[in-house]
Order: structure tokens, then C-alpha cells, then sequence
């Protein structure tokens, strides 16, 4: 196990190389100019100097490989010397922003914590969801209850985020009257800082919508993995045994069925985390929550390259994370699986 | 021994068979009668209706449903009804085209990675490099960057159709790729294959008379459930303000301009929502359907 993991590690260093050269060689082959929304009066040897400033006067390669130094040695060191260790310069180049002209990783900081609260949450929220609804659907399998569930995870992950968060705003922000119990805040506010419970009341508030269409969207998958995986194991040899042990229902199912039926959704859960991140794009552009999405998005209409480069690539370490932390879990969790 | 009645039935084809299993299936019949509806609706709609998407009656702006206009009208006095049959008509175009390439590149690659072993590994570790790429962030980009370069090449609409069913075709057939190879190798070890080769048919005979009639299902079942990837997709996009130009509907199109006029008109949003919903909807109980239909284990009990 340990030298699989080992292995894993050292053969996703290529994978996430390779990757950023992807995504670099996407965006430098792309004919947009980023000085292209400069207005035309500039004339052209100054707007060279503003290209050369941007350092995009260099070969494609070199400026690759820039990048890297600045993120993979630069920005890894300036992290440290935030906690007080200091190595080498201290004046080291940084990824910088063409639109802010500040460091991008910053800007990453400032953000994240929206997008984990509200993107975090909700997977949170939809698991929990799920798990109770797959377990209780496969016990009684085809039963209303099970009906209903596929009915609505069908719903779930047909109907699109970007229409239920509209129609949620519709309902609840538009329709029902702003004094109501019922009425919540279409607006994510960045600015709210939880000091007492009238804020906590609000910051809840605030973020229920966001949270509840994501979580829907996402406990409609992991339902119907529960669902399927716990019907996989009733049928077992294993679980008739604990039957005829007499052992009671309740122990049957929420012991033994239960912890292996768990196994393969995990890995679920882990592999879906990725996705939830690109797909909170969505939303947060509909809730105008500003995290990690609307900066992706602003930064592309900006065509300020090294964000969206950035910003790329970390959505991608995240794939490439949490496939290798799928394949620990599962090599941990069944003891059937043995990569060596 | 004369009077044992045998039970003689006549002779059945394979698709009878999985449309009995279909019809079975309640969820799926209604869901192809819906899509068929739809279908019927965006192809001819538009020939019969009175008001063309691009009539603007700006007197009768934002209106509510009403005789004349059963959906209202949006700001600018455009026909609901019309727009949604014309935003249909490019949503479907851009699903169905987007899925043939999604299909055709997954079972390509699927096929080459499953039949030829030396091209396997390298054909797996690209479908593994696409998987591990962050999809919509990309399609996001590539869509911002090349949209310009495109639209001067074929003009604002072809240019942006190009570009989008492409988009979406070459990141999309990664799981049809897996299941066509899993599939594939899974037919090679059967006696049939091992019977044609030894008469010496060559590869290319090979794949297309006895490898891919025998991956036809699998194959069916991923592009059904592609339209309704593609559609969602290119209606996240135009809801972004990345798709289509503005003067152009489409379901995700009509569904943004909407939403920035949510306050004033909050009607409009349900349609073009409901349209995107319910077609995606009927299309994955198609797809359902179909996946069980033409599974030889369920078919038959």
C-alpha cells in the first residue's frame, strides 16, 4: 500500500506538468490579445512597451517555464515566509495578475473561503441527504418511498443548476414578500462577519439557496450510488448468515450491509469533490457569490491569462488529488484491493 | 406424441425484442413521447405559428400569458412561444451534433484502444489526461478565446455553433471510450472473433462487421445520455454569456436574458427553464429505458 501511494505520488508530478503545459498551450495559441481592450488611441510602440511589461514579448516556452518558477519555487516560499521561515530573497517574482497587478494567489486566498463555505457545505449537506435516502430506498426497494427517491433524483440531476437557483431566487427572493419568515437574500454579501446570532441568523440565511441547490444536485447522484451499492450486498451470502445468526435487522443492515456498502460510495464522494468545485461555477454566478468561479469567470473576460492559468491548474491538482486520495481510500477501505 | 402442442413463435428480431422491454418501461415511453413532441414542435412549430422569433411588438413588452401570446412576451415585445420554438431548434442541433462527435471520437478511440494492443496504453493514459483536466473552467476559456477568431471566419452564428459543438464533442467522449474498450476487449476472447480471424479477415472487416454491431448498445445508451450532457452544457455556457450572439435564442440564451430582468418580469424565467428541464428530463428516461431494454439479462423476465 505504501509504495503504491508512493508510486501514485510521484507519477502525478508528470501528470500535473504535463497538464499546465495543456492548459499554457491552450491559452498562449489562443489569437486574443490581452491588451486588445486597451482603448485604440495608444499608439503601437507604446502599446508593445505594455506588452513587453506584461512579459509577452517572450517565447512561448520561456514564459512557461516562468510560470512554473513562480509557482511551483516562488509562491511555495513566499507561503513560508508568511509563517515566519525565511529562505533565499525575499523579493521573488510572483504570479501577478494583468488586471489587478496583484499577486493572483491573493486573490485566490481571498476567495476561497466563499467558495469552500458554500460549495463545501452543500456536499457536505448533500451527502447527508443522500445516504439516508440510497440506504432507505434499497431496504424497501420499489416501494413509494423508493419510487419517489428515483423520481427525484431523476429531477435532480436533469433539471440544471442554473434553472432551479433562478427559480429558487424567483420564489423566494421576488414572490414572497421581504418582511416574510420565508423571504432570503438572492445576493451572497462577502461583507457580513458573524460577531453576534442576528448575524449568524444571517449568514444561514444567506447562504441556504446556494446551498440547497447544490446539495440537491449532488445528493441525486450519491442516492442512486447508495441505492445501488447497498442492493449489491443484500443479496450476499454474507448477509443471510447474519440473519440466520438471528441477529436483529437493524444490526444486519446498519452493521454489516451497511460499512460495505459504504466502500464503493466513498470513492464516490471523493471523486466528486472535483467536479463540485467546477460545477459551483454556476452558481455562484447566479447567487453572485464572489469566490473562486466569478474570479475564473472575470479574469477570462479580462483575458488576464496568468489568473485563469492558475486558476486552471488548480481546479486540475484538485482532480488529480482527489483521484489519488479515491484509490488510497479504496485500497484502505477493502482489504480485497491490493495494488501491490 | 402427436398432440403436444408446441408453442412455435415467430421468428423475432433483436430490436422487436428490446422495444417490447422498452414499452415496459413507463418512464421511458413517456419520455420519448415527450421528446418526440418537442421535436415535432421546434422542427414545424415555426412554420405554423403566427409571430416570428424576430418580430419585436414593443407596445406589448413584457406581457403575461394571454391568447395571442401564450407564454408573453419578453422586453423587447419578442413572442415567448416563438423564441422558445426557435431556441429549441439550435439547443437540439447543438445537442444531437455535439453528441455524433462525442459517440464517434469515443468509440473510435474505444475501438483502437480495445482491439489494438499496442495502441491501449497510450489511448487510455490520453482518455485518463482528459478526465483529469478541469472541463467546464476549459470550455470556458476556449470558448472566451477562439470565439472572435471563428466568428470572423464563418460569421457570428456558424462561427459560435462550430466552435461550441466541437468544443463540447472533444470533451465529452471519455466514458463512452472506457465502456466501448472494456466492451471490446471483453469480445475479442469470443469464439466468433477467433472463428473470423482464422478465415482471415482482416482489421478493418473485423471492427466494423463483427466488433461494433456488438458494442451498438452500450454505444446507444451513452448517446442518448450525451444529448442531454450537450444540452446542459451549452445552455451553462450561453447562460454565462459565452454562447450564441444575443439576437440569436437559445433556451440557455433566453434563460440568462431572463434572469437579468428576473424582477420585472419573473414569468419569462419559467419558460425556456422548463424547456431545458423537461427535455433533458424525458431524454435521461429515454436513456434509462434504453439502458434496460437492451441489457439481454433484464430483457425477457
Amino acid at each position: 500500500m505504501f509504495n503504491f501511494t508512493v508510486r501514485r505520488l510521484l507519477f502525478t508530478i508528470p501528470t500535473l506538468l504535463f497538464i499546465s503545459f495543456v492548459i499554457f498551450f491552450i491559452l498562449d495559441a489562443a489569437p486574443s490579445d490581452p491588451t486588445g481592450n486597451l482603448p485604440l488611441t495608444i499608439p503601437p510602440d507604446v502599446r508593445e512597451k505594455i506588452r513587453a511589461s506584461l512579459g509577452l514579448d517572450q517565447p512561448m516556452i520561456v514564459r512557461y517555464l516562468l510560470w512554473c518558477k513562480q509557482f511551483f519555487i516562488n509562491e511555495p516560499l513566499n507561503l513560508l515566509d508568511q509563517w515566519g521561515l525565511h529562505l533565499g530573497d525575499p523579493d521573488r517574482l510572483r504570479v501577478i495578475s494583468f488586471q489587478t497587478r496583484s499577486p493572483v494567489v491573493d486573490m485566490i486566498a481571498e476567495r476561497m473561503p466563499q467558495t469552500l463555505w458554500v460549495v463545501g457545505m452543500s456536499y457536505v449537506v448533500g451527502v447527508m441527504i443522500a445516504l439516508p435516502i440510497g440506504i432507505i430506498s434499497a431496504v424497501r426497494q420499489y416501494s413509494w418511498f423508493d419510487q419517489l427517491g428515483t423520481f427525484i433524483s431523476m429531477i435532480g440531476f436533469s433539471v440544471p443548476t442554473f434553472f432551479t437557483g433562478v427559480l429558487m431566487i424567483v420564489v423566494f427572493s421576488t414572490i414572497v414578500p421581504r418582511d416574510s419568515f420565508f423571504w432570503f437574500p438572492s445576493i451572497y454579501d462577502t461583507t457580513l462577519k458573524v460577531t453576534d446570532w442576528a448575524s449568524f441568523g444571517a449568514q444561514v440565511r444567506q447562504m441556504a439557496m446556494p446551498v440547497f441547490v447544490l446539495a440537491l444536485y449532488n445528493a441525486a447522484q450519491i442516492s442512486r450510488f447508495m441505492r445501488a451499492s447497498m442492493l449489491d450486498n443484500l443479496n450476499q451470502d454474507y448477509v443471510r448468515t447474519a440473519r440466520a445468526k438471528g441477529l436483529r435487522e437493524r444490526t444486519v443492515l446498519l452493521v454489516h450491509v451497511l460499512r460495505n456498502s459504504l466502500i464503493p460510495v466513498i470513492t464516490v464522494i471523493a471523486l466528486g469533490v472535483p467536479q463540485v468545485f467546477g460545477g459551483a461555477i454556476i452558481t455562484e454566478q447566479v447567487f453572485k457569490v464572489n469566490g473562486l468561479g466569478q474570479l475564473l469567470i472575470i479574469a477570462i473576460q479580462g483575458g488576464d491569462i496568468p489568473t485563469v492559468q492558475t486558476l486552471t491548474f488548480i481546479f486540475a491538482v484538485l482532480i488529480v488529488l482527489f483521484n489519488l486520495i479515491a484509490d488510497i481510500l479504496y485500497g484502505i477501505l477493502d482489504p480485497r484491493i491490493r495494488y501491490d | 406424441m402427436t398432440d403436444i402442442a408446441i408453442d412455435i413463435k415467430p421468428q423475432r428480431s433483436q430490436w422487436a425484442d428490446v422495444w417490447d422491454q422498452f414499452k415496459t418501461h413507463p418512464g421511458a415511453v413517456l419520455g420519448m413521447v415527450f421528446f418526440v413532441t418537442i421535436c415535432l414542435l421546434i422542427l414545424f412549430g415555426p412554420l405554423l405559428w403566427h409571430f416570428s422569433p424576430h418580430d419585436m411588438m414593443i407596445r406589448d413588452r413584457n406581457q403575461g400569458p394571454s391568447w395571442v401570446h401564450p407564454l408573453g412576451t419578453d422586453q423587447l415585445g419578442h413572442d415567448a412561444f416563438a423564441q422558445i420554438l426557435a431556441g429549441g431548434r439550435v439547443s437540439l442541433l447543438v445537442g444531437v451534433t455535439a453528441m455524433g462527435i462525442s459517440i464517434f471520437l469515443g468509440t473510435f478511440i474505444g475501438v483502437l484502444a480495445g482491439y489494438f494492443k499496442r495502441l491501449d496504453g497510450l489511448l487510455m493514459r490520453l482518455t485518463d489526461l482528459f478526465l483529469a483536466l478541469p472541463l467546464l473552467p476549459l470550455l470556458l476559456v476556449i470558448i472566451m478565446l477562439f470565439r472572435d477568431t471563428l466568428r470572423m471566419a464563418f460569421g457570428p452564428e456558424t462561427g459560435i455553433f462550430i466552435l461550441i459543438v466541437f468544443v463540447i464533442g472533444i470533451t465529452s467522449w471519455m466514458q463512452t471510450a472506457r465502456i466501448v474498450r472494456g466492451d471490446v476487449l471483453a469480445l475479442k476472447e469470443q469464439e466468433f472473433v477467433l472463428a473470423a480471424r482464422s478465415i482471415g479477415t482482416p482489421p478493418h472487416r473485423m471492427i466494423l462487421r463483427h466488433i461494433l454491431p456488438n458494442v451498438m448498445s452500450p454505444i446507444m445508451v451513452s448517446a442518448t445520455l450525451g444529448i442531454a450532457n450537450a444540452i446542459i452544457t451549452e445552455s451553462a455556457l450561453s447562460f454565462l454569456g459565452l454562447g450564441f450572439p444575443s439576437d440569436f435564442p437559445t433556451w440557455g440564451k433566453l434563460l440568462q436574458i431572463a434572469t437579468e430582468r428576473m424582477t420585472l418580469n419573473p414569468a419569462q424565467v419559467m419558460w425556456p427553464g422548463l424547456a431545458i428541464s423537461l427535455t433533458v428530463l424525458s431524454v435521461n428516461y429515454m436513456g434509462d429505458g434504453l439502458r434496460d431494454a437492451l441489457d439481454p439479462r433484464i430483457r425477457g423476465r
